[in-house]
């Protein structure tokens, strides 16, 4: 126990568990026959949600890290992603084969007619790239364009939380409806998103720190006085 | 005409084809959703396919009842705690918890408006007045899956002939009860409660629409729309509300729920049509649940023998 404690920080394994426990979940309801009625559409939803939420934890880490200044956060970026990639792929993969069971006809006119899976689809297409760039070699090689090329998560989270919104019964516009999830869902993005524009993040870093320095000092003058 | 419906003696594994009759967990075994789950699998407990709520027992295996297109009708236990009842929750497995306390006892059904005879029943006096019969119906829901469910009820129509509409009755109105109290889903602010649905009044004269008082051969049950919901099997499965309170002759078309939250979503006649995607997705196919892979989806959900009279000369595209 020491040990792991030692080679892994609290964070790490907290990330890992969580990472992982949808799939040990899904598995052990596999087997107590536990996965619904409509198994299919269960897996699809489960799995679709966890990529949602994993991707959007890989986004806040940065402004996490500049509201607390908790540089480990930025250390768990990639696992994120590639955990998220990972939910991405069996999603797709029940999709086409337990779902539609790779009658290619059939999926073809679905994607016709539903906008859903056209933006689920360019989401998808999207993470390939940065699933398959995220090793230091590649880090290397591509040099400042890595940067530039895993600013793609920019676009893509936002398509992937149209995708998850379109899913439900609602009506935004009307605010009726099954809105409340993705709303907040879409909410969060948008803040994390904006906290990157480097005015903003100037901005919260310099009240940051003035609000550290005035802890610090009431500590220091609580110091000396006792 | 309603034999057809009705349940015959044959059992429906003679008639189906074995790979339709096998338990869906087999079938997830032999798209082996799992790796390597094959030696686990021996070890694992065995799926129950018939377990029920608890108090319940099924009379019937759900194995002697086909549709009319040779089916099978699904499990109990897939009917009760699958479901959609946004009354009490979004959430299809969380409806049967949620609505294990809900007292469908005493219940009235009250029938006003544009009647000679208006009335409010007892749902003992429903259960007694009209003779109750079998009806094997496919249920298409909105979202693409479907079940093949046993329901016992009446025809809509024998309640409206002893009520008598006046010959300014073009419509029905259909209200379900509110009791926020003990539905929870209903003090969401995002729903317009109470639920309400409607019906052309030839529509609801129709043979194959009912009033169910239960399935199975067993009392209706809670998740299912206790003690009674109306069942219109050529249309999405929404429109046959549930737990209903009022029926009301009017003269206009009623809002319904569906249409108010979303009205290029969900329109007032909403029959199951394949040509005619949800803006947000496909209706071409459907997933019969239990099974893996799509069926095509029927026109008028495969009644288009009994109701297409209905809408001869309307474009389905404008009225849906």
């Amino acid at each position: 126990m020491k040990t792991i404690f030692k080679r892994y920080t609290p964070l790490q394994i907290a990330m890992h568990v969580y990472a992982w426990s949808v799939l040990v979940i899904l598995i052990f309801q596999y087997f107590t026959g536990d996965l619904t009625a409509d198994p299919v559409q269960y897996l699809e939803r489960r799995t679709g949600h966890h990529a949602v939420a994993l991707l959007i934890l890989s986004l806040a880490c940065t402004p996490l890290n500049t509201l607390f200044k908790w540089s480990e956060l930025l250390k768990r970026r990639r696992a994120l992603g590639l955990y998220a990639f990972m939910y991405a792929t069996i999603h797709v993969l029940i999709y086409l084969h337990l779902d539609f069971g790779l009658a290619w006809s059939f999926i073809l006119q679905n994607f016709t007619q539903d906008p859903r899976l056209i933006v689920g689809l360019i989401a998808f297409l999207l993470l390939i790239p940065l699933a398959w760039t995220s090793f230091d070699i590649w880090k290397k090689r591509l040099g400042k364009n890595w940067k530039r090329l895993h600013k793609a998560v920019y676009l893509i989270v936002p398509l992937v939380v149209l995708h998850f919104a379109w899913n439900k019964k609602g009506n935004i516009f009307t605010a009726q409806g099954d809105i409340a999830q993705p709303l907040i869902y879409g909410l969060i993005v948008i803040i994390f998103l904006v906290m990157r524009i480097p005015q903003v993040r100037r901005g919260i870093v310099s009240v940051r720190d003035r609000i550290r320095g005035q802890y610090r000092k009431q500590r220091a003058v609580h110091q000396v006085s006792s | 005409m309603t034999d057809k419906f009705k349940s015959v003696p044959i059992k429906s594994s003679e008639i189906t084809p074995y790979s339709q009759y096998i338990s869906r967990r087999d079938f997830l075994k032999a798209a082996g959703i799992v790796t390597g789950s094959a030696l686990l699998a021996a070890c694992a407990p065995q799926a129950t396919g018939t377990a029920v709520p608890e108090g319940e027992a099924p009379v019937v295996p759900s194995g002697s009842y086909t549709d009319e297109l040779g089916d099978p009708a699904n499990s109990f236990k897939d009917i009760t705690n699958y479901n959609n009842y946004y009354e009490f929750t979004t959430d299809k497995e969380g409806v049967a918890p949620l609505s294990k306390d809900f007292n469908s006892k005493p219940w009235t059904v009250e029938v006003y408006g544009m009647v000679n005879n208006p009335k409010t029943y007892g749902i003992e006096d429903l259960l007694s007045r009209f003779t109750q019969e079998e009806r094997i119906y496919r249920l298409r829901c909105v979202e693409a899956w479907s079940m093949v469910i046993p329901w016992t009820g009446f025809t809509l129509a024998s309640l409206l002939k002893e009520v008598e509409p006046t010959s300014d009755a073009k419509y029905v109105r259909f209200e379900a009860v509110y009791r926020p109290e003990e539905m929870p889903g209903q003090k969401s602010p995002f729903y317009p409660w109470p639920y309400q649905e409607g019906l052309r009044i030839d529509e609801a004269m129709n043979d194959l629409a009912i009033l169910a008082t239960g399935l199975y051969g067993q009392p209706m049950p809670n998740p299912n729309g206790a003690p009674i919901r109306l069942v219109v099997p050529w249309k999405y499965g929404f429109k046959s509300i549930k737990a209903i309170t009022k029926i009301e002759l009017t003269d206009k078309q009623p809002e319904t729920l569906w249409s108010s939250v979303s009205p290029n979503e969900y329109g007032f006649y909403s029959n199951v049509n394949p040509d005619r995607p949800h803006p947000r997705w496909s209706q071409a196919t459907e997933r019969r649940v239990g099974e893996l892979g799509r069926r095509p989806t029927l026109m008028f959900n495969g009644y288009a023998e009994q109701v297409a009279d209905l809408y001869a000369g309307m474009d389905l595209s404008v009225y849906y």
